[in-house]
């Protein structure tokens, strides 16, 4: 198991680096510059302003100074904003971006958990129909259709919750309704079929046989044993509420991490983005490693072929 | 029933099964080949034959729906502009919202007031601005509530113009732009599915049929590549690249086409060591011929329905990409484009919105439900 730890962050390492150097060179390849053809600068002035940013060693210098000041956690000097560190931008940009995606995950693997739990007690009844088709509809259609949806019903015909914006808990309650659509419907179709495969297991005839009631049937000896491969759709679910966070921050006004990446695209402020690019493949990483590991301690049955090998 | 009862039972009971040579040769339903038994498994399935009635009228609608009317995609017009929908006909139905006028609900302290701020709304053209009144007030603020409906084709002197679905910031045929931008997010999508299924299904079967050595190189690289998340990846080539739809294409595929691989791989390996390959190779079959004649046919249902839920990824991140501000540039148009002029637009003119945001969904809905009727198609278990 450690063997197995070691070699998956070794690789995650790699990962990193690559992308690193790839998002790195690519900026470097792309026209644009500090400079603003607005400010009317002397020649002698630009020069000054470019080697503040450093940007008159060759590549390579900057190549390697790009590479030691990430290690320390320092992602450079934001070309807008008064020249804020890109660090300092994204650390305070973190926490609502996290808030977000931690509670529509939250909230909507646990409906989408109870609702393919109806699909699959009356299966092949009129729940299982209506489940079936939330889940084809929220897989289905982008969350920024929803956030669309929502944002018209609730916020401009009703005016029951505010347009956009962010920090009061008023505020959270459509971005992250919008969000949770897509995780709930994930949930939903796979509780659902893990349940319905599950019913017919042995171990399930045999607890019937023994006398336990539904309700201890399915609590206590179903839903456990469908709730484990849940985990491994938890990658995929995440890669898309990155996506879907990006445009749901947009739509919304949430000073995240994503809104700011949309912001630096428009104005090419290339530390900014490169910066975003980073904390995007960390986090994406580092998450799909946590995954991997936790499914390895909670079903001990891949723990014990993992350790044998 | 007792267990007494089953010992004692009477001798008569027993028949012998008589083995009669008419019944044991009957077939006993026809024999169909694994096509046929899933062409008639799909085609039972209702669902899955709307969606693709729906995609196929709105694949047809994307090739001549621009030519319906005089309007060009981007023939600017800009004291045309924001006018909302109206359909020649379906005008005089005004619930369907087809008869061309704007309409807002404003408040003020008195009626008087409230109509005042709805002509200031609507340009102060106060003659074609019909007012309800929804409530009289008593003379605190926002007590008092009007409607108005502005006939702005009327103000505008537009008696015989019609944009079906309105028009946009610039005075642009909306319908002309949707059913353009359709097209184009449908282009990229069929291409971009099309470069995977190509792309992958070589690798997968290289990869797989060969084995050994190169099989573990080729795994390596596809390790590493989808270790990479793809929305990193496909931000990036963006960025590179110039926004169009050759990038779109380029920057889904780069990434898009590891999953074919992994699973064709998976699938060859299966299959290669078994006994009808092993047949065709004593007999002397190339390894080319027996990849493209005996595993290809075999794997052909994975590849189809992994196209096919390939599709609907290709068109939500084409319309996530130009939604950000990524992906086709303007003035040409694609359903995520058209999506994020209609966001700026919601409050007052939410048509821009409703119709590029619904076709997408049916776009999306109708993909993922003929994925899921072709992926039990070819699902022998499926069968009846």
């Amino acid at each position: 198991m450690t063997q197995y730890i070691l070699r998956r962050i070794g690789y995650m390492i790699l990962t990193l680096f690559i992308i690193a150097t790839v998002t790195f060179f690519l900026m470097k390849l792309m026209p644009g510059s500090p400079l603003k053809a607005e400010d009317k600068l002397t020649e002698e002035q630009k020069q000054i302003v470019l080697e503040s940013y450093g940007l008159n060693d060759p590549v390579p210098v900057q190549y390697v100074r790009f590479l030691g000041n990430l290690v320390q956690g320092d992602l450079g000097i934001s070309y807008n904003f008064d020249n804020t560190p890109v660090t300092e931008i994204l650390v305070e940009r973190l926490g609502p971006s996290m808030q977000l995606g931690l509670y529509a995950v939250l909230i909507g693997t646990f409906f989408g958990i109870i609702l393919g739990l109806i699909a699959a007690i009356f299966h092949n009844g009129f729940w299982d129909y209506t489940s079936t088709i939330i889940a084809v509809l929220g897989t289905s259609i982008p969350s920024f259709v929803f956030a669309g949806l929502l944002q018209y019903i609730f916020a401009v015909e009703l005016g029951w919750l505010p347009v956009a914006l962010w920090g009061e808990p008023k505020h959270m309650v459509l971005p992250i309704i919008a969000l949770a659509i897509g995780p709930m419907a994930t949930a939903a179709r796979f509780v659902r079929t893990e349940m319905i495969e599950v019913k017919g297991s042995n171990y399930i005839i045999t607890a019937k046989a023994k006398g336990l009631s539904k309700s201890e049937r399915v609590w206590k000896h179903g839903l456990r044993n469908a709730l484990i491969p849940l985990v491994t759709v938890m990658g995929p679910m995440i890669i898309s509420l990155m996506t879907g966070s990006m445009v749901i921050e947009k739509i919304f006004a949430i000073p995240g991490i994503g809104e700011q990446f949309v912001t630096s695209v428009m104005v090419n402020d290339y530390p900014t983005i490169m910066g975003t690019t980073l904390i995007y493949a960390f986090g994406f990483i580092v998450i799909l490693l946590i995954i991997d590991l936790l499914y390895g301690l909670i079903d001990p049955r891949i723990r014990v072929t993992g350790g044998s090998k | 029933m007792d267990n007494k009862n089953l010992n004692n039972l009477p001798k008569e009971l027993f028949k012998p099964l008589v083995n009669q040579e008419n019944t044991s040769e009957k077939i006993s339903r026809p024999s169909r080949t694994f096509g046929q038994n899933a062409r008639r498994t799909l085609f039972k399935n209702i669902p899955a034959m709307i969606s693709l009635t729906l995609l196929i009228l709105i694949i047809l609608m994307s090739i001549i729906g621009p030519f319906m009317n005089s309007y060009g995609s981007k023939d600017q017009k800009l004291e045309h502009a924001k006018l909302p929908p109206r359909v020649p006909g379906l005008e005089n139905v005004s619930w369907l919202g087809f008869n061309g006028t704007l309409s807002d609900e404003m408040t003020g302290a008195t009626v008087e007031q409230a109509t005042q701020k709805a002509y200031l709304r609507f340009n102060k053209d106060e003659e074609f601005i019909d007012i309800k009144v929804i409530s009289e007030g008593d003379g605190s603020p926002n007590s008092a509530e009007v409607k108005a409906i502005y006939h702005i084709y009327d103000a505008k002197g537009l008696d015989d113009t019609y944009y079906w679905l309105g028009t946009d910031q610039l005075g642009r045929d909306q319908w002309t732009r949707l059913w353009e931008g359709t097209r184009v997010s449908l282009i990229i999508a069929f291409v971009a599915a099309l470069l995977d299924l190509v792309i992958g299904v070589a690798y997968g079967g290289i990869s797989g049929f060969y084995g050994g050595r190169v099989d573990n190189f080729m795994q390596r690289i596809i390790e590493i590549l989808a270790g990479i998340p793809n929305l990193v990846i496909i931000l990036l080539m963006m960025l590179f690249l110039k926004p169009g739809m050759t990038s779109i294409i380029i920057a889904l595929v780069i990434t898009g086409w590891t999953g074919m691989a992994r699973i064709v791989r998976g699938e060859v390996l299966k299959l290669k060591n078994q006994e009808f390959v092993l047949a065709a190779r004593t007999l002397g079959t190339s390894n080319g011929k027996i990849i493209r004649k005996h595993l290809i046919p075999n794997i052909s249902g994975i590849i189809i329905v992994n196209t096919m839920f390939t599709i609907p990824t290709a068109v939500f991140f084409e319309s996530f990409l130009s939604f950000i501000g990524l992906g086709i540039a303007p003035p040409a148009a694609s359903l995520g484009s058209l999506i994020d002029i209609g966001f700026d637009n919601m409050q007052i003119y939410p048509y821009m919105l409703v119709f590029p945001a619904a076709l997408l969904s049916i776009i999306m809905i109708a993909f993922n439900i003929l994925g899921d009727g072709l992926r039990d198609a070819f699902d022998p278990k499926m069968h009846k």
